[in-house]
């Protein structure tokens, strides 16, 4: 087993998919002799070809139809948004078109497409570079919404994603892509999208959160642990569709939750899994299920980041809330 | 606006290219097609047939019996001459008016009243019918088309991707980023604006101040051509040229058409005397495309109004038939659009699946 970061388990799921099927293409803006702007698609080019790993012109909505109209013709497209906040240019390919193909066409034309794309608060990017956009995302249906929190997941989430014959948008934390190594196995091997990963296990409190927010929750877990608090933490992976099922598995064996994420509070994936616990878990409660998230705001300013991200203190105060109430 | 010298040279050169006049007299012998005569007459016959379904779709529209509807009357050239140009294994991605190039492709009649109607059978397209939905988003078929062209060749399959819009469609954003796209990796897709001179009611001259759309592909690198969509057979030759420049790996072709609606732009209340004048409307069906083609045809004795009259029974009959197919479809359910999600069903679907299933049972 190597040890990898994140970066380069990402890379390395594209190529294992490169070399796994021919109809796999990579491309985007600054993917191909460059490696893309954060080196995720490194050597790929030199390794496959610029028939299969290809830069495009700037325009993202004309990235989105490229994929649509390769999809349509049998290949399975890979395509880089450069950023996420760079989605708005592309958002009628992607929840207007992609997302609509198989129900439009009664089942007969489907879009295989997967969509990665750096976002996430932490490393001081100018304007809507990282804004956590997997709300809107989750909010339009025929889509599916993945976000790895390690270098581990994020293969076995990606390799799956691109197997997917329904649009997949594959969000990479700015902050995760090397901010840690793990181990990784270099075989293939996939992770079930849907289903949500039990960080840490622990029976007083789960928090349930996704993306750099894991590893904020983990720090937390700690804290809550010096004062005798188990907090289980559960990585929900993929953001839509939830993985229900551990969710309220662990809320009916703590009683007690919380829901963190670092997007803004309002209409978004937190206020999803609050509702879903209450339709489904409420007598299993013995507090309210709080969330921690970003104020209502429109993403900070670059110096501000770190006064508007939510922090592990945050978390472990709202735990302490939860479980004294 | 004031326009530089290299400017006017550039629109210059869109000079509108015609095989046909008004008269049905061939003004360009050098261009003329070599068209069998039965071919010939087919062309005739599809515009006959598509006036008249034309006609009829807009009576069952007001009857209730059709659903939405975008009327093709005076654009017959324009459409079923660029689509005679196609062989069968070519892809067409078309807008919402085009209707009839995708049942001259191989959908059903009957499936494009589904389609009209809104019912999922609709956009079910037979297999080996290459032909996509008709596109509600101005422009985004556009990009699309840049996609499947570049698919065709890297799969070497002997095809070419079509898309169609009008005047109003040239001034998205998507417009130009398809025909770049496709000037780029080089594929043979090619573009048809069908420049009917109103974006619903915003006339062309308020579009853009470039003289013509064609020239939109000076920009974009690739070849551009102004056609007069009135004449059958000019739309089918520029057509068959960018059919033949993609296939020989010499890109993409921009194809406007100038043409014109007779009708309004959907049947969803539009009314074209509040932006048209009669006069405008007079000038236009001057130039209609059957007209002229029946001129052309009867000089050369190769059309009756016996045979005429055979194709409008033909529509009216086909159209009768493909009603009444329609009007048998299933009806629709809840759980066969819950059952179009995804190729396997989260478990929110699932769950609304059986709470749907329980509620159509009773």
């Amino acid at each position: 087993m190597a040890q990898m970061t994140m970066i380069q388990a990402i890379t390395d799921a594209m190529r294992n998919e490169l070399k796994n099927n021919e109809d796999v293409l990579v491309f985007g803006e600054d993917v191909g002799q460059n490696g893309g702007v954060f080196r995720a698609t490194e050597g790929l080019q030199k390794e496959f070809g610029e028939d299969r790993v290809f830069d495009t012109p700037l325009a993202e909505s004309g990235i989105g139809g490229l994929a649509i109209g390769l999809g349509l013709t049998g290949f399975r497209p890979v395509m880089e948004i450069q950023f996420f906040g760079f989605v708005f240019e592309v958002f009628d390919s992607v929840a207007a078109q992609m997302a609509r193909m198989r129900y439009r066409s009664g089942g007969v034309y489907h879009s295989p497409v997967t969509i990665r794309s750096p976002f996430g608060g932490g490393v001081k990017t100018p304007e809507l570079h990282a804004d956590s956009l997997e709300g809107l995302m989750a909010q339009t249906p025929g889509l599916k919404v993945v976000i790895p929190s390690t270098p581990y997941d994020a293969k076995g989430l990606l390799i799956s994603a691109i197997r997917d014959n329904d649009p997949v948008v594959f969000l990479e934390h700015m902050k995760l892509y090397r901010s840690f190594r793990e181990e990784v196995p270099e075989e293939e091997y996939t992770i079930p999208l849907g289903k949500a990963d039990i960080k840490r296990e622990g029976k007083d409190i789960s928090i349930i959160t996704y993306g750099a927010m894991v590893h904020s929750s983990l720090k937390a877990a700690e804290e809550l642990a010096k004062e005798g608090i188990e907090a289980e933490v559960i990585d929900l992976q993929t953001v839509s569709p939830l993985d229900i099922e551990t969710i309220i598995d662990s809320v009916e064996k703590t009683n007690r939750a919380i829901v963190v994420q670092e997007a803004q509070k309002q209409a978004g994936v937190s206020a999803h899994v609050v509702a879903e616990i209450n339709e489904r878990a409420i007598l299993s409660l013995e507090a309210p299920v709080l969330r921690v998230t970003a104020p209502d705001t429109i993403f900070p300013f670059a110096s501000a980041e770190d006064a508007w991200l939510p922090s592990y203190k945050d978390i472990a105060e709202k735990a302490k809330q939860v479980i004294n109430f | 606006m004031e326009k530089t010298k290299e400017l006017q040279n550039i629109e210059s050169q869109f000079k509108t290219f015609q095989i046909l006049n008004e008269e049905g007299e061939i003004v360009n012998k050098k261009a003329m097609p070599k068209l069998k005569d039965e071919e010939l007459k087919e062309l005739m016959t599809r515009m006959v047939y598509t006036r008249i379904w034309d006609q009829r779709a807009i009576s069952l529209n007001r009857q209730g019996r059709l659903g939405f509807y975008a009327p093709v009357a005076g654009q017959e050239a324009s459409m079923l001459g660029s689509h005679f140009a196609l062989e069968k294994q070519d892809w067409i991605l078309p807008g919402y008016r085009d209707i009839p190039q995708i049942v001259f492709h191989g959908v059903p009649l009957e499936q494009a009243f589904l389609w009209s109607r809104g019912h999922y059978q609709g956009g079910q397209m037979p297999e080996g019918v290459n032909v996509l939905m008709p596109q509600i988003i101005i422009g985004a078929q556009i990009i699309q088309n840049a996609g499947v062209a570049m698919g065709l060749k890297r799969k070497k399959k002997d095809a070419v991707a079509i898309t169609y819009t009008g005047d109003g469609g040239a001034s998205q954003g998507d417009f130009y980023e398809g025909l770049n796209f496709a000037g780029a990796y080089n594929s043979p897709a090619i573009f048809v604006v069908q420049n009917n001179r109103f974006a619903i009611s915003v006339p062309v001259e308020k579009q853009s101040a470039a003289k013509t759309i064609a020239q939109k592909a000076v920009a974009a690198g690739i070849h551009g051509v102004q056609v007069d969509g009135m004449d059958v057979l000019a739309v089918y030759v520029a057509t068959k040229e960018a059919r033949e420049r993609g296939l020989a790996g010499n890109g993409p072709t921009l194809i406007e058409t100038l043409t014109y609606r007779y009708g309004p732009h959907t049947m969803a209340g539009d009314d074209p005397t509040r932006y048209r004048t009669s006069e405008l409307d007079d000038e236009w069906e001057k130039k209609d495309p059957l007209v002229r083609f029946r001129k052309f045809l009867e000089g050369k004795n190769l059309w009756s109004e016996e045979e005429e009259n055979k194709v409008v029974e033909q529509a009216k009959e086909d159209i009768k038939e493909a009603i009444k197919k329609a009007d048998s479809a299933p009806k629709q359910k809840v759980t066969d659009l819950i059952g179009f999600m995804g190729e396997e069903l989260p478990h929110n679907l699932k769950e609304q699946m059986e709470e749907y299933k329980e509620k159509e049972s009773k």
